[in-house]
C-alpha cells in the first residue's frame, strides 16, 4: 500500500487487520512478514532555515534530494548518511524516514554524533492510528520526554514516521586526511586514539589496513592541524577529492562490498575493536569510529555467529547481522530486564502488534 | 502551586517506613527528623516548599536498590535528588515521599583516555568531572552555569545544557551509558564504552526524563581533549533586529563559535551598574567566543568581524589578553546576580527558532509594558535558548502571581513561533500546567505510556512534568 499523506497512514493503521511492514526506499532488509506500507509518497521539505540550521522534511523524501537542497546552501546532514546499497546489493533510493528508523550514521558519528543527535523532532503514527509529535525544530528542547531518541533506531517498531526535523551543519571549506601506515589493527587503533586525544578536532578515524584521520574546517585551520597531526602520528596528507573518496569508501563499507558470507556490524569500545577482530582470524574487515565500529564478513553459520556474540557480550557492546540467515536473531539480544522494557514499550505504542513484527526480535 | 494530596496510608505508616529504611541503610544515611529534612524542602525554585516524609542518602547502587524495593513494596513515592539546583522544582518533595539524594555517591570509577570516557557515580558534580581529568588535558563539555554545584544525576535527568553546547551538544549528546535502578528495585545498565543501542534507545529516553523513569546511580560520560585556546569578541548593535541578523549571518557563513551570547538593553544596563564591565550603552550586545590555536582563532575572528561590519556595529571589542577576555565575559557571567541585586526575578527558559529573535524580543517588550514588570533578556543566541528574566518584588502582594502570568505569556509566545517551553531547565512543577500549550493530549499520552512501562504504579517523582489533572487516574494506581 502506498500512502500519500499522514492522514492516510493513520487510516490504514486504524483499519489494519494484520501485520504491516513499513517500507521507505527499500534499500535495507524489510520485515519478513506483513503487508507493505510504503511511505515514499510522503515527500517534500516543509521548512528549511539555513540561518537557523534547521530542516523539517516529510519522511518519504529521498535522502539524495535533501542533500541536494542542503548543498545549494553549502550545508549538509552532519551525521554522514551511509549508502548501504553496494554492501547490501540492493537498488532503490534511501528515504530520510528509513535513515532515522535505523539511526544510520557514518564516520562523523564520533565527532558530530549519530543521526539521533542531529534529529530535533518527529511526527509519527502509532499502532492505534494516532498522530504523535515530539521534539520540534529548535536545537534545545527538554520539554517532556525525549521520544525523538526513542524513535531514532526503533526500526519501525513503534510507529510510522511521517515527518522529521534536523539540525544541519555548514559544509566546511576544507578537509584533509592523514594516511598512516601501520602494522595491524591494534597499532592502527592506537594511532587513532592518539589523534582523537589531541585538540585537533578529528572528524573521522578509521582503519582499512592503514590508519585514516580526517579533519575539516577553515582552510588555514585545516593546514595548521594537518601539520600538527602529522607531527604527532606521521603519515601522508591527502586533501580535496582524494580525501573525500577515502571517507566515502569507509562510510559505505566498500572493502566488504561483493564479499560472500554474513555481514556483521559490531559496536564496542574503540580499543576493543581490534580485540574482537583478533578472535575472528583472517576475515574481510573495516574499522571506523576510532576502532569502535567493526564491520566483518564471516561464514554464514550459527557457530560463528554465537562465538562472535559471546565475545561481544564479554567485552560489552552489540553485534548486528545485516546479511545472513543462519539460526540466530539479527539484532543482538539484550539483558533480560532491558529486553522486557523494550517489549513493553512496543506493546504500549503498538498494542495490536502491527508494526514490523519480526524486527528487533531477539529470540 | 497545586500538589497532590499526600497519601494518608503512607503518612500513617511513617514509623514503619523509617524502620524499614534503617534496616537497609547505615544510621547516618536516613534522615527523618523534621528539622533536618527541612533542608530538602525545596530546590532552586525556592518559592515552593514541602518537607518530605524522610530523606535517604545511600552510597551505592545496591543501597539505592534496597530503598527502591522497600518503597515499591510499601507504596511510598520517591523523589530523586542530585544537588537540588533545579530551577523547575524537579526535585521538590511531597509530604508523603522519600527523597533519595545521591549526593554521597561521588566516586570516579574509571578514567579511560584511549576510549575518551569517564565513569562516575551520579552524585559527582559537573565541574568535578572535568576536575578529575583536567590535569591530563581533558574536559567534560556540557557546562551549565550551576556546574560548581549541580550533579551529573540532575544533568542527566534534565538533559542540561550550557554556554558551550552550540558546539559540543547538551548532556544527551555526551552521555554514553548509565546504571539505573527501576522503581521496583531492578538494576539495569544501558550503553557503556560503545556507541548506540542495538534496539530501542532506552538511554536516550532516560536522559531528560526528570527522575520519573528510574534512579541513575552511575554514568559513563564522553570526555574531550581541551582546545588549545579560546577568545571572545564583543559586538554592540543599535537594534535587536540587527544583532539577530548578525547571528544568522555568522551561522550561515559556516563558522561555529563555541558560544554566542546575547544581552538586550535592560540587561546591559543592570549588569553595567553592578559589574562595571565597561559595556557600550547600546540596544543589543553579542559575545562570540571561538576556540583553537592562536592562528585559528584569528582566522575565525577576522571572518566574524567582516560579517559584523556589514551590520554597522556600534562597538567591536577584541581581547588581546586573558584579562581583557575576562572583562568581556564579566558582565554576562554576573548577569543573574546583578539582576538579583536590584529585584527578585524569575528566569524563563523557552527556546525559539533563531530567525524569530527580533519579533520575540519586540513582543516581550510589549508584554513587559502591559504587565508593568521589567524583563531583561540574556541568552544563548546561537541555539535560540532564551532566558528572559522577569523582575518583581516578592514582598508586594500579587507580584509573584503577576510575574508567573507574564512568564506563561512569554512561554506561550515561544511555542507559537515554533519553539518550546523549556530548552534546558526542564518542566518540573513550574511548567507542568503549560504542557498542553505545546502538546496535544495524544502527545502527552504517548509520553506517559513510557512512564507506565518503567514505573507502572507511578511512584517515582509522580507530581512532575504532566498536568496533575492529566495524570490523576494513573497516580491513583
Ligand atoms: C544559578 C543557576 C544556574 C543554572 N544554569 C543552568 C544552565 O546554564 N543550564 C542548565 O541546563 N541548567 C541550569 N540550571 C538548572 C540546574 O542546575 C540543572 O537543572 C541541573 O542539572 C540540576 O542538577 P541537580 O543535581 O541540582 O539536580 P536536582 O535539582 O537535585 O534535580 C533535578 C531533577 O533531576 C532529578 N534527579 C536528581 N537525581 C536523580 C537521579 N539520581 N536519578 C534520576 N533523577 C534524578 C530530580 O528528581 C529532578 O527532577 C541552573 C540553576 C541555577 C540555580
Amino acid at each position: 500500500m502506498q500512502a500519500k499523506d499522514e492522514a492516510e497512514i493513520a487510516d490504514i493503521v486504524r483499519s489494519a487487520k494484520g501485520p504491516l511492514s513499513i517500507v521507505g526506499g527499500g534499500t535495507r532488509r524489510a520485515a519478513a512478514s506483513g503487508e507493505h506500507l510504503c511511505t515514499s509518497g510522503l515527500t517534500g521539505i516543509s521548512v528549511y532555515e539555513p540561518g537557523a540550521l534547521t530542516l523539517v522534511v516529510r519522511a518519504g523524501t529521498p535522502v539524495a534530494e535533501i542533500e541536494g537542497v542542503l548543498a545549494a546552501e553549502r550545508q549538509r546532514l552532519a551525521f554522514e548518511v551511509p549508502d548501504m546499497r553496494g554492501l547490501m546489493g540492493r537498488a532503490g533510493a534511501s528515504t530520510i524516514g528509513g535513515v532515522v528508523a535505523v539511526n544510520a550514521s557514518g564516520p562523523r558519528r564520533i565527532q558530530a554524533g549519530a543521526c539521533r543527535d542531529s534529529l530535533l523532532g518527529v511526527r509519527f503514527v502509532d499502532g492505534r492510528g494516532e498522530v504523535i509529535k515530539n521534539g520540534g525544530r529548535v536545537m534545545k528542547n527538554v520539554t517532556g520526554y525525549d521520544l525523538v531518541k526513542l524513535m531514532a533506531g526503533s526500526q519501525g517498531t513503534l510507529g510510522v514516521l511521517t515527518e522529521v526535523s534536523f539540525r544541519v551543519q555548514a559544509i566546511p571549506e576544507a578537509e584533509a586526511t592523514l594516511v598512516v601506515p601501520v602494522a595491524d589493527a591494534a597499532a592502527g587503533v592506537a594511532v587513532l586514539s592518539r589523534a582523537l586525544g589531541s585538540p585537533y578536532d578529528v572528524t573521522g578515524a578509521a582503519y582499512d589496513g592503514r590508519a585514516l584521520v580526517r579533519i575539516e574546517g577553515m582552510a588555514g585551520s585545516v593546514t595548521y592541524r594537518a601539520q600538527a597531526l602529522q607531527a604527532l602520528i606521521g603519515g601522508e596528507i591527502v586533501t580535496v577529492a582524494a580525501s573525500a573518496a577515502l571517507w566515502r569508501a569507509v562510510r559505505d563499507v566498500q572493502p566488504l562490498q561483493g564479499v560472500t558470507g554474513a555481514i556483521w556490524r559490531i559496536s564496542v569500545k574503540p580499543t576493543d575493536g581490534p580485540v574482537v577482530l583478533a578472535t575472528l582470524g583472517a576475515v574481510p574487515h573495516l574499522l571506523d569510529w576510532g576502532g569502535g565500529l567493526l564491520w566483518v564478513a564471516l561464514p554464514d553459520d550459527r557457530a560463528a555467529a554465537l562465538a562472535l556474540r559471546d565475545t561481544v557480550n564479554r567485552l560489552g557492546g552489540h553485534a548486528t547481522r545485516l546479511r545472513g540467515i543462519a539460526g540466530v536473531p539479527d539484532v543482538h539480544p539484550e539483558a533480560a530486564p532491558v529486553a522486557a522494557l523494550t517489549q513493553a514499550l512496543r506493546h504500549q505504542f503498538d498494542p495490536k502488534g502491527l508494526f514490523n513484527p519480526g524486527q528487533l526480535a531477539t529470540a | 502551586m497545586e500538589m497532590p494530596r499526600p497519601n494518608p496510608g503512607v503518612m500513617s505508616d511513617k514509623a514503619r517506613i523509617i524502620a524499614g529504611l534503617r534496616a537497609i541503610l547505615p544510621d547516618d544515611a536516613v534522615i527523618s527528623d523534621p528539622l533536618e529534612t527541612r533542608a530538602y524542602e525545596c530546590d532552586g525554585l525556592a518559592a515552593y516548599r514541602c518537607t518530605p516524609l524522610a530523606v535517604v542518602l545511600p552510597r551505592s547502587t545496591d543501597e539505592v536498590a534496597g530503598v527502591m524495593r522497600l518503597c515499591h513494596a510499601m507504596g511510598v513515592p520517591v523523589v530523586p535528588r542530585g544537588s537540588g539546583t533545579s530551577l523547575a522544582g524537579g526535585a521538590m518533595p511531597t509530604a508523603d515521599c522519600v527523597v533519595l539524594g545521591v549526593g554521597r555517591m561521588t566516586a570516579v570509577l574509571e578514567t579511560d583516555y584511549a576510549n575518551r570516557l569517564v565513569r562516575v557515580q551520579s552524585g559527582r558534580t559537573n565541574l568535578s568531572v572535568t576536575g578529575a581529568v583536567e590535569a591530563d588535558g581533558w574536559f567534560y563539555a556540557p557546562d551549565p552555569s550551576s556546574q560548581l554545584a549541580c550533579a551529573i544525576a540532575g544533568n542527566i535527568a534534565m538533559n542540561s545544557g550550557g554556554a558551550h553546547c552550540l558546539k559540543y551538544g547538551v548532556t544527551t549528546n555526551n552521555l554514553l551509558g548509565v546504571t539505573v535502578v527501576l522503581m521496583d528495585g531492578r538494576v539495569i545498565t544501558l550503553g557503556g564504552g560503545h556507541l548506540d543501542a542495538p534496539g530501542l534507545d532506552l538511554l536516550g529516553i532516560i536522559c531528560g526524563s526528570e527522575g520519573q523513569l528510574g534512579v541513575v546511580t552511575e554514568a559513563t560520560l564522553r570526555i574531550l581533549p581541551k582546545p588549545e585556546g579560546a577568545r571572545p569578541i564583543l559586538l554592540g548593535f543599535a537594534a535587536n533586529e540587527v544583532a539577530g541578523a548578525c547571528v544568522a549571518d555568522i551561522i550561515k557563513a559556516g563558522i561555529l563559535p563555541v558560544a554566542i551570547e546575547f544581552m538586550d538593553r535592560p540587561c546591559i544596563r543592570v549588569c553595567e551598574e553592578y559589574a562595571k564591565a565597561g559595556y557600550p550603552d547600546c540596544e543589543a550586545l553579542l559575545i562570540v567566543e571561538v576556540e583553537g590555536a592562536p592562528g585559528e582563532i584569528d582566522e575565525q575572528l577576522s571572518r566574524i568581524k567582516a560579517i559584523a561590519a556589514r551590520h554597522d556595529p556600534v562597538e567591536m571589542r577584541e581581547s588581546q589578553s586573558a584579562e581583557e577576555a575576562g572583562r568581556i565575559w564579566l558582565g554576562r557571567k554576573s548577569a543573574f546576580s546583578a539582576i538579583g541585586r536590584v529585584a527578585d526575578y524569575m528566569c524563563l527558559d523557552g527556546t525559539i527558532p533563531v530567525n524569530e529573535l527580533p519579533f520575540v524580543l519586540r513582543r516581550i517588550a510589549e508584554l513587559s509594558d502591559e504587565y508593568g514588570l521589567r524583563v531583561a533578556n540574556v541568552f544563548h543566541a546561537g541555539d535560540g535558548n532564551m532566558h528572559p528574566l522577569i523582575m518583581f518584588d516578592a514582598n508586594t502582594p500579587g507580584d509573584l502571581e503577576k510575574c508567573e502570568a507574564l512568564g506563561a505569556e512569554i512561554l506561550k509566545l515561544c511555542v507559537a513561533v515554533g519553539g518550546c517551553l523549556t530548552g534546558e531547565h526542564g518542566v518540573g512543577i513550574e511548567k507542568r500546567d503549560l504542557m498542553g500549550v505545546q502538546f496535544a493530549a495524544a502527545d502527552m499520552e504517548a509520553q506517559m505510556r513510557v512512564k507506565d512501562v518503567f514505573d507502572p504504579k507511578w511512584l517515582l517523582n509522580p507530581a512532575k512534568v504532566f498536568p496533575l489533572a492529566v495524570t490523576a487516574s494513573r497516580r491513583a494506581g
